[in-house]
């Protein structure tokens, strides 16, 4: 690591993904990185290679990688790297990065990938973009994206032609997108936002190809400087309103049938990984508790979605949810105010439409 | 024993967002808060102190008016207030900016029982980078994402969340604890607490300040020395006022489905 040196940028080449890795099975965002990581590998015309950090994984998982896209897999395999910690996974990983020199290295946004990525780069001395929803090194891709995506007049602003990787993101809350770049050091680091890249199908083909590398890693107890007492998935999911993602929230509209109405609204939030709100109306029958008020007098939440299931939209409801980024309506009555604010509406029995949604999008989680 | 805390004055995600020439954020036009995260550092360092008694630093980096915000977290409870501010530190990146932060926590000093702690992410860049970062300059351990933290003399059990669960993890001090806004209820400022805000020790560290530190090379801080910079920036299409699909059916259900996905939102 000690003649590493970032500025080099000549010397880098190859694109990388991090393969995560938990209780030996691998994450599903690896999948979504890898089929992305292709496609920029194939602009570039370099190797795709996978670095898959544990302790016994399986040959079915490490192949698997290559049905994924991987040209070649770096398997770092050590029992301190059965779990995670920061600095295991920091030290073999920038011992690789300075050995092998990719350009580019793409790593998930989980909780463990923004965790380690900024220790990475921070080691490594590079640039590293946070969150990334949309990757590019060709122009004209990135032209061709920006048409549908902004408010730039694409054919009449001036681009520099260049290779490097443009990493977009949404900046504040998504108001706003930027477009990063990192031209001066190597490896250009990115974290990617979790569902957002389309995974490929899975080839075959490819997995009986891929070359695996055993990396032999170099590290000891005493390189890790933290314990890991326990791992434990949550029993229960709290509510948590205001952290949510997706809120799938119901109002009166569920008068007909209560323990159904609420159900179904579980169900939906459990496909889009969210939490149930309610309205004012449906606490105050007493429904369901009042941490699930969303509104003035409950709380404020600004989720990627919010669906609002047979709520009329009383403007003190809208005030507590308007801002989020994507609104979905369902309610009977077409004139419901709740439709002024929804970016898209449907207008149907709650009951019915419920169900069709619940399974229209476990479908599509399942094809992903 | 020492707390550090990082705090960071952010625009108000509720008011308008305004952005520079350059495709930075135009801080100065909007409404400033304390970032939520890094209050729940705050106060996570308050209850530290009130069962220790230690002494709690805030140290934030930004423009002048920062001060009003640490003179506020003085309010709540911490002893001691760095502001560090430079023109020479404007337009940096995370990793500018950890390099600043590390250096002028140097400054302050970090003793062998210290920890520092910062928010998870900060809702205007929302990177949850310059902790980490600022942990491996410092060459100290890292937990972030904490929900809970638990002191004994040098040894901190923290709940760092996963997730679908959260892991339990022990460290040594001197480290770095990123917090969640889950953590705690950050408390209010009292009346004698603002009274005293202002008799309280207040530094401000400029370039003149840091600049023997190594971290501190005018080729890796402020806009110009920052790795990453912005290709372009642009605004999403504005939001229409809305689409009504037709039917209720099935049909109609898939084709949302589908929309979501195009967008990135599912």
């Amino acid at each position: 690591m000690s003649e590493f040196n970032s500025r080099d940028t000549a010397a880098f080449k190859g694109v990388w993904v991090f393969c995560e890795q938990r209780e030996g099975a691998i994450m599903s965002t690896s999948y979504q990185l890898l089929s992305e990581g292709r496609k920029l590998a194939n602009d570039l015309g370099v190797e795709l290679c996978g670095v898959l950090l544990g302790h016994n994984m399986g040959e079915g998982a490490v192949k698997a990688l290559g049905g994924y896209g991987a040209d070649r897999v770096y398997l770092c395999d050590h029992p301190l790297l059965e779990t995670y910690t920061t600095d295991g996974y920091t030290k073999v990983i920038c011992d690789l990065v300075a050995e092998k020199k990719p350009e580019i290295f793409l790593i998930g946004a989980t909780n463990i990938g923004r965790d380690l990525g900024p220790r990475c780069a921070a080691r490594l001395h590079t640039g590293l973009t946070a969150d990334c929803t949309h990757l590019d090194v060709d122009v004209a891709k990135y032209k061709e994206f920006l048409k549908t995506t902004s408010t730039i007049d694409v054919d009449n602003t001036v681009f520099e032609e260049n290779t490097n990787l443009k990493m977009t993101r949404p900046a504040f809350g998504g108001h706003l997108m930027a477009t990063i770049i990192c031209p001066r050091f190597r490896p250009q680091m990115s974290t990617v936002r979790p569902g957002v890249m389309q995974t490929q199908p899975y080839d075959e083909a490819g997995a009986a190809k891929t070359v695996i590398d055993r990396v032999a890693v170099q590290l000891s107890k005493e390189d890790i400087h933290v314990d890991v007492l326990e791992v434990k998935k949550a029993a229960k999911k709290l509510v948590d309103l205001i952290g949510a993602d997706v809120v799938v929230s119901v109002g009166r509209g569920i008068s007909k049938d209560v323990a159904k109405g609420i159900a179904l609204a579980e169900e939906l939030a459990d496909a889009l990984g969210g939490v149930v709100g309610a309205s004012r109306a449906v606490v105050d029958a007493g429904w369901i508790t009042s941490d699930h008020q969303v509104g003035q007098t409950g709380k404020t939440v600004h989720p990627k979605i919010y669906v609002a299931l047979g709520i009329s939209g009383a403007i003190q409801h809208k005030a507590g949810m308007q801002d989020s980024e994507c609104i979905i309506a369902v309610n009977k009555n077409e004139s419901a105010p709740i439709f002024e604010v929804a970016s898209y509406g449907i207008t149907g029995d709650l009951f019915k439409v419920t169900p069709m949604l619940t399974e229209a999008i476990r479908a599509l989680k399942a094809s992903k | 024993m020492k707390l550090i805390v990082c705090v960071k004055q952010v625009p108000d995600t509720s008011g308008v967002v305004a952005v520079k020439e350059d495709g930075t954020m135009d801080r100065a036009a909007m409404d400033t808060i304390t970032n939520h995260d890094d209050l729940a550092a705050v106060e996570a360092a308050l209850q530290i102190k009130d069962a220790t008694g230690c002494k709690v630093v805030v140290i934030s980096m930004g423009p002048p008016p920062a001060e009003g915000m640490l003179r506020e977290l003085l309010a709540r409870g911490c002893d001691e207030a760095v502001l560090v501010s430079a023109r020479e530190f404007g337009g940096s990146d995370t990793y500018a900016t950890s390099q600043i932060l590390a250096a002028a926590i140097k400054k302050v000093g970090v003793e062998e029982d210290d920890i520092i702690l910062c928010g998870r992410q900060a809702i205007d860049g929302d990177t949850a980078q310059v902790g980490p970062q600022i942990a491996e300059k410092l060459h100290v351990p890292q937990v972030s994402y904490a929900a809970d933290i638990q002191v004994e003399g040098k040894t901190v059990t923290v709940k760092r969340l996963l997730e679908d669960g959260y892991m339990t993890l022990k460290v040594q001090t001197p480290c770095l604890i990123t917090c969640v806004k889950e953590l705690n209820q950050p408390r209010y400022m009292s009346v004698g607490g603002i009274m005293e805000a202002y008799s309280k020790p207040y530094a401000v560290y400029n370039f003149e300040t840091l600049k023997d530190d190594p971290l501190i090379d005018l080729d890796t801080i402020g806009l110009k020395g920052s790795p990453t910079n912005v290709y372009k920036s642009f605004s999403p299409p504005v939001k229409g006022a809305g689409m009504m699909l037709e039917g209720a059916g099935k049909e109609a259900c898939e084709k949302l489905v589908a929309l979501l996905d195009a967008k990135h939102l599912i």
